[in-house]
């Protein structure tokens, strides 16, 4: 192994650490679209099950990533700084949250767990923000970035779960909204990149994103709404999948893909032969 | 207050690399781990091109992201500004490798040796402990203790320093207190020009780079 002074990608963290970003985004997104639907009407438990189960299945995969994994509990033990740690217990709250909500079949409490994943899609983004290792996950702008794609994510897939029927306005608002504000955040984010991000990495997923993820499902629905309402029920599972696909594709990038670290750099160059 | 430090001074360094098979000799790191690297970088363009070497490992930053991101409480860093891993508690989830602006930590999944079967010293200095967590430079940290209770002054009593800087052939690696102002390296400090890698990212490494003398 020879490693230059040229950034490189990091290696630490690979499909299972981004498993967690896509998958536990998707889900706090799910939990906060359910938490919107419970408002209106009943049938919200399914959606909410799924969104449990999804952030189960990223933090399992993250799990399958760690080199001591009977330590795992260990994760728990600085929440003063770590903010994988307070993720951690953001999950643990979403988790007994959830359970309760399910158990109970109470919509307020279904609604508190909205609170809370939307804490722990935060803490997501929070994490990579930490990372000063890696030029295009510190930048300032990503927090709002992974918080925008995990909503779209969620809410779009809460679509496609309720396509049969329940409660989708909030949802589609929520839908909406976030699209457009993952665009948004993309701006701010490419914006703030600093030198050494990798955009020939980012730039071909994030046209992606905001031509099949935001784009064509705006035109989609306005079609499907305003011009042959027929397919309107059609025309949200093309948008939810288009939002989703997209959503988990840009992610997978950021993690996997764009992860090049900055390597090492000389502001100065040795004055040879003073000495 | 004692900081403990490093110094390398770029002017002397050869590049010739034995600071790291010092440090592979006394740490016992696997293959494809250097805790104490020299890179060898050519900066510039024909016919401006000038070549450093560049030693680079664990900066023992003042402020240390890997410590702040550690959600184990693993990394932790010591009164005298030494960045530690306490092997017991670490979880091997290499967030602080990612955090790491250095690329100063390693982490190893599966036991590996130079020639596929351990050779003795390999097998007397393996640590089991080092499997699955974090690892990089710990200065030396332990022969800095012995060597402290033994009365000897680390940076200039060979026992009490980190084998990298004994090795150095060219004189280019140097220890020291920099809250002492007799010190060695607050004098070298004193006399020379220098930089500390990434400033710009607020770390305060504690790894300095002599490029010319002072005007």
């Amino acid at each position: 192994m020879s490693y230059g002074p040229k950034p490189w990608l990091q290696r630490h963290w690979d499909v299972r650490a981004a498993t967690n970003f896509t998958l536990g985004g998707t889900g706090a997104g799910l939990l906060v679209a359910t938490a919107l639907a419970t408002v209106a009407a009943p049938g919200w438990k399914p959606a909410l099950a799924v969104g449990l189960a999804l952030i189960a299945a990223g933090l399992g995969a993250v799990w399958l990533e760690i080199g001591r994994k009977l330590r795992a509990v260990h994760v728990f033990f600085n929440p003063w700084t770590s903010w994988m740690t307070r993720e951690s217990f953001a999950a643990l709250v979403v988790f007994a949250l959830g359970a309760l909500a399910l158990a109970l079949g109470h919509p307020s409490i279904a609604q508190a767990d909205g609170i809370a994943a939307l804490f722990f899609v935060y803490c997501q983004g929070r994490i990579l923000h930490a990372s000063k290792g890696i030029p295009a996950w510190r930048t300032a702008g990503i927090t709002p970035l992974i918080m925008a794609t995990g909503l779209a994510e969620g809410s779009g897939l809460y679509m496609l779960l309720t396509a049969g029927g329940g409660e989708t306005r909030a949802p589609l608002l929520l839908f909406v909204l976030a699209i457009v504000a993952r665009a948004f955040a993309w701006r701010g984010y490419r914006a703030n990149l600093g030198k050494g991000a990798p955009l020939r990495a980012l730039e071909p997923s994030a046209k992606w994103l905001l031509n099949v993820g935001t784009l064509a499902p705006l035109v989609v629905l306005l079609l499907g709404y305003f011009v042959a309402p027929q397919f309107a029920p059609a025309a949200v599972m093309l948008a939810a999948a288009a939002a989703l696909v997209t959503g988990w594709h840009f992610k997978f990038t950021l993690v996997t893909r764009a992860a090049f670290n900055q390597g090492f750099a000389l502001p100065r160059l040795p004055v040879r032969g003073g000495r | 207050m004692t900081r403990w430090v490093m110094i390398a001074d770029l002017r002397r360094c050869v590049g010739c690399q034995t600071c790291t098979a010092a440090c592979k000799h006394t740490n016992a790191t696997p293959p494809e781990v250097q805790w104490r690297r020299v890179l060898d970088m050519e900066v510039g363009e024909y016919p401006q091109v000038q070549r450093a070497f560049v030693p680079v490992g664990c900066m023992h930053c003042a402020d240390p992201p890997c410590m702040h991101v550690c959600p184990s409480t693993a990394t932790r860093q010591r009164a005298d500004g030494i960045v530690t891993i306490d092997y017991d508690l670490c979880i091997g989830c290499a967030y602080c490798a990612v955090a790491c602006p250095y690329q100063a930590r390693y982490k190893t999944d599966e036991p590996s040796f130079a020639y596929g079967a351990p050779m003795p010293s390999e097998q007397q200095q393996y640590d089991p402990r080092r499997i699955g967590v974090a690892t990089k430079c710990t200065f030396c940290s332990d022969r800095i203790d012995a060597g402290l209770e033994g009365g000897l002054k680390p940076g200039v009593d060979p026992e009490a320093t980190p084998a990298c800087v004994n090795s150095c052939i060219a004189k280019a690696l140097h220890f020291g207190d920099v809250e002492d102002p007799a010190s060695n390296v607050s004098q070298l400090l004193a006399e020379n020009q220098f930089f500390r890698m990434h400033e710009e990212l607020g770390t305060e490494p504690g790894f300095y780079y002599l490029w010319d003398r002072a005007r």
